[in-house]
């Protein structure tokens, strides 16, 4: 169902499935993500959040259903506009996924070497996000030389140097402990308060209990109303 | 463009042990190419030397009059391929002959009578010494009425364009069989160097690099690789020339022929292929690993 609200929405999500084979991850969802808000999707482990959020960005195809970012119809979508729809986000993941053979600074700056600008402007920027995220001392320092916080909050830094539209974060203090992960939440909620548009894929039950934003809640693949 | 060819050298010297191999097998396809290459460019400067030395030698009726010649010798020289007519009398032959033959002369002593026929040696262009043009040029003189016959050395012409045909055949077969397994090697190598950043690819993509930002680097690496590997082969083989040259300086100084380096034109082609060869290797290993599934 369509929120009938009359607040502009960044993300829709019209009837739509997602099937591994015979295995259906995702039944009917519709969802609208509005701009500048903060959702939290929940549910029991493969209960289809990683899933939903692979959709947005095209980690994975749609089977089924229309989805719209930001103008975009990602069904629809060519090969060679994934890489401008994959700009529109910031990805953050619970194994943060950072390249082990680069410095933090070039793990941070590689999002706007992609997007071709100037050098710099990257050194510019890229100091001041990790000066944003308390990384800035370890700016030369490889990822396997860093706690798990330091690296998620790199992981963020990554994810809010290009300025995206909108944050997915795949349980991003899944792996933390509860000083970090509020570090990291807090993050998120700066770059919320900035007007960026963030969506939190958890379970973490302390999270949800302290929050006074929306939560979309998934079992079995399907929408909890 | 400089970040690019930053990153692929960079690549390059993180994936050390790799690369080293990918410019080895290159080298050495290269050397062997180009090692061709030399033989046959020597081989077919031996065979157009010994192509200038072959001729028609057509023997005339022997009620043939003097004054005729000038005719006959006209006719043949009008026709397609023959570079130049020598008339040899009776006598100029049997004097040639016996120089030939001056171990053994009490063997034409006894001659009572000249027996040789009066001839014309008919010089070939080289464009036109091939088996085939050589048949149809004896055939064609040999259908004058003044010629009794003509006679080239057919078998031995024969075998010797089969000889280099063979060669030339086997030569061609040779580099392209070399050229398709180096380019397989090539792109191999660089499947490992990208799965082994298969992760990392992986993490570019996810932040919104465009295949051209993710590739170009590995399209570089490939072009030097290519380079690289051309000019490794290359100078190897110019090492080995000379040191051939050195050692069978005295033959190749003679007057049967000339052992030459490869030509600057055929330099540049080898180091082009060697470029391009490093160039495809990395399309082909690309082509199949960057792709999106698509719904």
């Amino acid at each position: 169902m369509i929120d009938g609200n009359d607040k502009s929405s960044i993300i829709r999500m019209f009837h739509v499935h997602k099937q591994y084979g015979v295995k259906k991850a995702l039944i009917d969802i519709n969802l609208d993500v509005f701009k500048n808000e903060f959702l939290f999707i929940t549910g029991p482990s493969g209960a289809g959040k990683s899933t939903l959020l692979k959709l947005l960005y095209y980690g994975e195809p749609v089977s089924e259903g229309q989805i719209l970012i930001d103008g975009m119809n990602v069904f629809r979508i060519s090969c060679s506009r994934i890489p401008f729809l994959r700009r529109k986000f910031g990805i953050i993941f619970q194994d943060y996924k950072l390249i082990p053979t680069k410095s933090v600074f070039d793990n941070v700056a590689l999002v706007l070497e992609a997007i071709g600008r100037k050098r710099q402007l990257i050194r510019k920027k890229v100091n001041s996000v990790l000066r944003m995220v308390g990384m800035e001392e370890r700016s030369k320092s490889f990822p396997q030389s860093l706690s798990g916080g330091e690296q998620q909050r790199v992981a963020v830094a990554r994810a809010i140097v290009g300025v995206p539209k909108i944050i997915l974060a795949d349980e991003p203090t899944g792996s933390l402990d509860s000083e970090s992960a509020n570090i990291i939440v807090d993050l998120l909620k700066g770059f919320h308060a900035r007007g960026g548009t963030v969506i939190v894929a958890t379970h973490d039950k302390e999270l949800l209990r302290t929050t006074d934003n929306r939560i979309i809640h998934l079992k079995e693949g399907q929408q909890i109303k | 463009m400089i970040l690019f060819y930053k990153k692929a050298i960079q690549d390059i010297l993180d994936n050390r042990f790799l690369n080293v191999i990918t410019i080895i097998t290159i080298s050495l396809s290269i050397l062997i190419v180009s090692a061709l290459s030399l033989f046959f460019v020597n081989a077919n400067d031996i065979m157009s030397s010994w192509k200038k030395g072959i001729s028609i030698i057509a023997y005339l009726k022997p009620d043939i009059v003097e004054t005729a010649l000038p005719e006959i010798k006209g006719k043949i020289q009008g026709m397609y391929g023959v570079a130049e007519v020598e008339f040899i009398s009776k006598e100029e032959a049997m004097k040639r002959l016996k120089e030939q033959m001056k171990g053994h002369s009490s063997l034409l002593a006894d001659l009572q009578e000249n027996p040789l026929p009066d001839a014309f040696k008919i010089s070939l262009l080289t464009s036109s010494a091939g088996s085939k043009r050589v048949e149809n040029l004896a055939a064609q003189i040999e259908a004058m009425p003044s010629i009794e016959e003509a006679e080239y050395g057919r078998r031995w012409l024969e075998r010797f364009t089969n000889v280099f045909d063979l060669f030339r055949f086997t030569g061609y077969a040779m580099v392209g069989i070399f050229f398709i397994a180096v380019v397989f090697i090539v792109a191999n190598t660089i499947r490992l160097v990208i799965y082994s950043r298969q992760n990392e690819i992986e993490i570019m993509r996810l932040v919104g690099a465009t295949d051209r930002f993710i590739k170009t680097p590995f399209y570089i690496e490939g072009l030097i690789q290519g380079a690289i590997g051309g000019i490794i082969g290359l100078a190897a083989l110019f090492v080995i020339f000379i040191l051939i040259t050195l050692n069978v300086g005295q033959v190749s100084s003679s007057d049967i022929f000339h052992i030459r380096f490869l030509s600057p034109g055929v330099l540049c082609g080898i180091m082009l292929c060697s470029i391009f060869v490093g160039w495809l290797g990395c399309y082909i290993s690309l082509k199949q690993f960057l792709k999106y599934e698509t719904g």
